[in-house]
């Protein structure tokens, strides 16, 4: 391709996006990065205070080790639950099964509809049920954290479960039907062959399942709004908190945030490397 | 065989009870619509017959209390254009980084994959006041943020598609004499179509439903979005109003299920397609 008329085309196909990119992500990471160093209320007033952000995240605010703390059970235990059930799920609709697509259709649905909603109907529902037993969602933090749970996988099984339904479906007839006539049994040929074949839907799945449950906000906010006495807020939450709750704290807030996006950074470039280097190569 | 029969029924029945379990938390909010508020928290179980009953009193106070036209006239609004415009200038954009080389658009590139991994909550304060500083709290503004916002998984799968466009189609265009311009819109753009599918679901899903951002950015007191409005109605002072709770709930869940039924077979396929990509 002619490189110089293309060059001169540059401002028609890349500026329009080069600038909201720009106003939508690089100016205010770059200022957030900064920002996080001052003191201040709004942008105009910072001023450099060094590491004090930092310091006072961890000597004068408890909440963030809670909420931090808090994050990571919930994250651990919805991503091994969701994955797991999506995949058995999964196996199971890739089976002739008589009305399958109809089931399909039905477990997918929740991930449409948003958090906000979705937490509102969940309040209604368990809060329901836990009425019979004289309590509330918000009556201790472990309420709130196994509520989240159910929620999050009524919601995110139905998607794992399409993608890993995708997976299943690539694996050659011929590769199972060799295992098969080699005396694999059902157990096997699971372990052998299926998840081995399967291995980049896993990597993808826990991926998403592992940022989604880390950066939950919508659902939080709507199922237990951190009740009670921020017991069971989780880090989104927290950092809204901070930044929004307490005059004073912003900068606190967006050193905070600086922590949250380097651990999600953290989290995706090591499951990234652990689960790729078990993919088998076809 | 017979024994197979035998065993795909079972499951048939499994999955329809677990069918009806999953959707029974949406049927018992349509339930609790119908019900005198001050009854809903406390038999949320019960069917809303006599003076349980109320009509659609609850639809008619939740649709007053969040103007709940207005905010879905606003999220269609904001969905439908940002949707359309991330489409059109993210996808010539990656069109043009992945066939002109050179470091600037290499650092485009890696930046748009760097700002998958950042969270929300770290632009959100600095997002939102320079939103504010340059005017564009309305949702007209909002689309601009979107489009900047939502560039990097955008201009990523795009990418992911051109890289696989064999350049001697542009190539044998442009020697007939096609501008740039016109070989992406005759040339490129009809061949990227299941990417624009799937990168205008991916979208549409996030946009719809999001909160936090419309929340921060828009100037809310003159416009909401259908998850600001639910949120208001919890507000500051004292108990919700429930009643209207539940009629705005169903109300924001029709459309989508409704939506859902018509493209369902799109969804899947652009869930699956970003899935592979992302």
């Amino acid at each position: 391709m002619n490189n110089k008329t293309m060059k001169k085309y540059f401002p028609v196909f890349v500026l329009p996006t080069l600038i909201a990119f720009t106003i939508g992500f690089i100016v205010p990471f770059a200022m957030g990065v900064y920002l996080s160093f001052c003191k201040f209320t709004t942008v105009t007033d910072a001023k450099f205070v060094g590491l004090k952000n930092y310091a006072k995240i961890f000597a004068e605010d408890g909440t963030f080790g809670h909420a931090l703390w808090y994050t990571a059970a919930f994250t651990v235990v919805s991503v091994i639950l969701i994955n797991v059930l999506a995949f058995a799920v999964a196996m199971l609709l890739t089976k002739n099964i008589r009305g399958k697509n109809a089931f399909r259709t039905v477990f997918f649905m929740p991930n449409l509809i948003g958090g906000i909603i979705l937490g509102y109907v969940w309040q209604l529902l368990l809060n329901g049920i836990l009425m019979n037993f004289n309590r509330t969602l918000t009556y201790s933090s472990k309420y709130g954290f196994w509520g989240l749970v159910i929620l999050m996988c009524w919601q995110q099984v139905g998607y794992m479960m399409i993608i890993y339904i995708a997976g299943i479906q690539n694996i050659p007839g011929d590769l199972i039907e060799a295992a098969q006539i080699d005396g694999a049994n059902k157990k096997q040929l699971l372990k052998d062959v299926i998840i081995p074949m399967v291995m980049p839907s896993i990597t993808i799945c826990t991926f998403l399942t592992l940022t989604n449950s880390f950066k939950l906000f919508d659902q939080n906010l709507a199922l237990t709004n951190g009740e009670p006495s921020n017991m069971s807020e989780m880090l989104a939450l927290n950092i809204f908190n901070t930044f929004y709750g307490r005059t004073g704290w912003e900068g606190v807030g967006q050193a905070k945030a600086v922590i949250f996006f380097l651990l999600v950074g953290a989290i995706a470039v090591v499951q990234n490397r652990l689960t790729r280097s078990k993919e088998v190569q076809q | 065989m017979n024994k197979n029969v035998k065993h795909g029924s079972v499951w048939t029945v499994f999955f329809t009870l677990l069918s009806i379990a999953y959707v029974f938390p949406i049927i018992l909010v349509v339930v609790n619509s119908f019900k005198k508020k001050a009854y809903i928290s406390r038999k949320p179980f019960a069917i809303p017959k006599d003076k349980m009953f109320v009509g659609v009193e609850n639809y008619i106070n939740g649709i007053k209390k969040t103007e709940y036209f207005k905010a879905f006239g606003w999220t269609l609004f904001i969905t439908v254009f940002s949707v359309f415009v991330i489409i059109l200038c993210t996808s010539m954009c990656a069109w043009y980084i992945n066939r002109v080389i050179t470091n600037t658009t290499k650092t485009i590139y890696y930046l748009c994959l760097f700002s998958m991994v950042v969270p929300f909550q770290m632009v959100m304060f600095t997002l939102s006041k320079i939103a504010n500083m340059l005017k564009l709290n309305t949702p007209w503004g909002l689309i601009i943020i979107y489009l900047g916002y939502g560039a990097g998984l955008a201009v990523f799968m795009f990418s992911g598609f051109v890289k696989s466009i064999p350049i001697e189609i542009e190539e044998a265009a442009m020697i007939d004499g096609c501008t740039p311009i016109q070989t992406f819109f005759q040339v490129v753009f009809p061949i990227m179509k299941p990417t624009c599918v799937t990168v205008a679901i991916l979208e549409t899903m996030w946009i719809w439903n999001d909160y936090l951002l419309p929340y921060l950015v828009l100037d809310i007191k003159k416009y909401k979005t259908i998850p600001i409005a639910i949120q208001y109605l919890r507000g500051g002072y004292g108990a919700i109003d429930m009643g209207a709770m539940m009629g705005v709930l169903v109300l924001s869940i029709i459309p989508i299920v409704v939506f859902y039924l018509c493209c369902q077979k799109y969804i899947i396929e652009g869930v699956v397609a970003g899935a592979v990509k992302g």
